[in-house]
């Protein structure tokens, strides 16, 4: 017993500790203009490289810019890119698979094979594909990673909306003469939010991964704009010479990433009967 | 076990022409047509020329005509011409493929080697402080992006051990140990991602295990603890970790496109970043497709090896 109290109290200090991240980077976003201490791409060529000092905590570019003040301004791409491209593999990928699961054979065939095609690429790859054919951007990166992410949300959906359509409550509610539609939104989507409330922050997690990365490919977030893998990219060429360059930003993404896998976890604990009391 | 075999073989097929769809539109979906794009930057063509060129490229005929068409060549093995060097795609994938096939192949022996291990100390050892320190280290390494963790190994190994990554690709074939010198770093890098993947999965797994009755039987009829983690729990806590790993060659494939980038790897992921840049879409279309295809057959692969491995699946 002792154990088990001991196991769910280091559980809740990581979950704790994932939404102290999130949380100081929602707030990092949202008043970076009043927090970070420079202008994120002004550019003073005479500071170019310097390493971190106190005027320059996490040095400077080779443009002269505060790396610092470009890695705080890089969260509000981050949780920007995240937020929207998962909002919209959320609501479009729950629609098809809500839409799938409800109504079953030929609709749920049609959606169930188009994502099963989805599934079948690499998703960096699919990611990659998309974002070259929409072009480069941050838009366009946003919208490739709601593609790649959609069917994830499609999937964890169908299953459990097939088990609820069929259970009393809901037969009940069309008896009354509720419509499909009334069904599926007022009475089977509450019971199914629990594994995509726990899909979703594993998927912003994954989100920012892949933003970073199309971004460090050159395909998402284009120069000035401080993109946490825009400025990886750029710290490439002087990995030796100005190391700091690199170290920051790849710091933030891991931080990033690590507070909403944290989140993942303890809601996938909290929310999961199976592994209650684990 | 042959039905088995042949029904998961057979079921490659439509999804394989799935991906075929998706590829095809994919380069379709850009604004205007492919020979737009070509003569948008160039000068300005009469309508006739540009007539001619959407012949030459066989955009003037409808859509589903233009798809067969294309279908049957890739069918030929046939994936077109690369618009800037003028070589067959597939004859510059093949060039290429022997390194995005080592560096993942070496990846997933990393990831097996440090995960599995790790995975089955930290469930023998379960909450202990070794449990904990494992699986913290294993949350962080999941948060790492894959090039960020190249560019510090590259910077960790040049400040101390005062080397530096080779930029030529030298064949295994041709010189085994400047291959391999070449290849561990990259390896590394893309291994140590999955293997915290690895360790989680094989410690749930063990634990799960662990838990059976069959493991209670051995340990009433006396087996020492080491002969029942060996015997009896290790090879049934292995069989869900196959599937984790046909799931994670999809990871590596993508995560080879980066790694390669990073340590200027001549593989098929950076031939796919250059075709990117290059606008050159017969040679994106065909390293995706060639590229799909590859984590498709080594998923089948993996199942099949599942089958083998677990016989509840043939008779399932």
């Amino acid at each position: 017993m002792a154990e088990a109290t001991r196991r769910r109290a280091l559980r809740n200090a990581l979950v704790l500790f994932g939404t102290g991240i999130i949380a100081a980077m929602v707030l990092l976003a949202t008043f970076a203009g009043v927090v970070a201490p420079y202008d994120p791409t002004d550019m003073k060529v005479a500071d170019a490289l310097k390493r971190p000092s106190l005027a320059h905590p996490f040095g400077t570019d080779r443009f002269g810019r505060d790396v610092l003040s470009r890695t705080i301004h890089g969260s509000r791409i981050a949780l920007g890119v995240a937020l929207s491209s998962i909002g919209i593999a959320l609501v479009v990928g729950t629609a098809l698979g809500l839409l799938g699961g409800y109504r079953g054979g030929a609709t749920d065939l049609v959606i169930g094979r188009a994502m099963d095609v989805l599934f079948s690429f690499p998703t960096l790859i699919l990611a990659i594909g998309i974002a070259a054919m929409l072009g480069p951007g941050l838009d366009n990166a946003a919208l490739a990673i709601a593609v790649v992410y959609a069917p994830q949300f499609s999937r964890v959906v169908r299953g459990p909306v097939i088990a609820e359509r069929a259970k009393e409550y809901a037969l009940a509610a069309l008896g009354l003469g509720a419509g499909g539609f009334r069904v599926v939104f007022r009475h089977i989507l509450p019971n199914v939010l629990a594994p995509l409330i726990v899909q979703a922050s594993v998927s912003l997690a994954y989100a920012i991964l892949t933003e970073a990365a199309l971004s460090y490919l050159g395909l998402g977030t284009q120069p000035p704009a401080p993109s946490w893998g825009t400025m990886l990219n750029e710290g490439r060429t002087y990995l030796e010479t100005a190391p700091w360059m690199s170290v920051f930003p790849g710091l933030a993404i891991m931080l990033a990433v690590l507070g909403f896998n944290l989140l993942g976890d303890g809601l996938r604990a909290a929310l999961d009967p199976q592994l209650r009391g684990r | 076990m042959r039905r088995y075999v042949l029904l998961r073989t057979a079921s490659i097929v439509p999804a394989l022409l799935g991906v075929s769809v998706a590829v095809f539109l994919l380069v379709r979906l850009i604004p205007g047509t492919v020979v737009d794009q070509m003569v948008g930057t160039e000068g300005s063509y009469s309508e006739e020329s540009m007539r001619a060129l959407r012949a030459f490229f066989g955009l003037d005929a409808p859509i589903h005509v233009q798809y067969v068409r294309w279908l049957g060549a890739v069918l030929r093995g046939d994936l077109g011409t690369s618009w800037r060097s003028g070589l067959p795609v597939v004859q510059m994938i093949v060039g290429r493929l022997e390194v995005t096939v080592e560096l993942t192949l070496v990846a997933m022996l990393v990831a097996l080697a440090v995960g599995v291990p790790l995975g089955m100390l930290s469930a023998r050892r379960e909450n202990t402080g070794l449990d904990h320190l494992v699986r913290l280290l294993s949350l962080f390494s999941l948060s790492v992006p894959v090039f960020w963790q190249a560019s510090m190994l590259i910077l960790a190994v040049s400040l101390w051990l005062n080397w530096a990554p080779a930029v030529d690709f030298v064949s295994l074939t041709r010189d085994p140990l400047r291959n391999l010198a070449i290849i561990a770093l990259p390896g590394l890098a893309l291994g140590t991602a999955v293997a915290a993947v690895f360790m989680r999965m094989t410690r749930s797994s063990v634990l799960e295990v662990m838990r059976q009755d069959y493991v209670r039987t051995a340990r009433a009829k006396g087996v020492a603890e080491p002969g029942v983690l060996w015997r009896h729990a290790l090879k049934n806590s292995l069989i869900p970790l196959i599937t984790v790993a046909g799931v994670q060659m999809g990871y590596l494939l993508g995560g080879a496109v980066i790694t390669e980038e990073v340590f200027t790897l001549p593989g098929v992921g950076r031939l796919l970043l250059w075709a990117v840049f290059q606008r050159d879409y017969p040679l994106v279309q065909g390293t995706i497709l060639f590229i799909s295809g590859l984590f498709m057959v080594s998923n089948l692969l993996v199942d099949l090896l599942y089958a083998c491995v677990d016989p509840r699946i043939r008779y399932g």
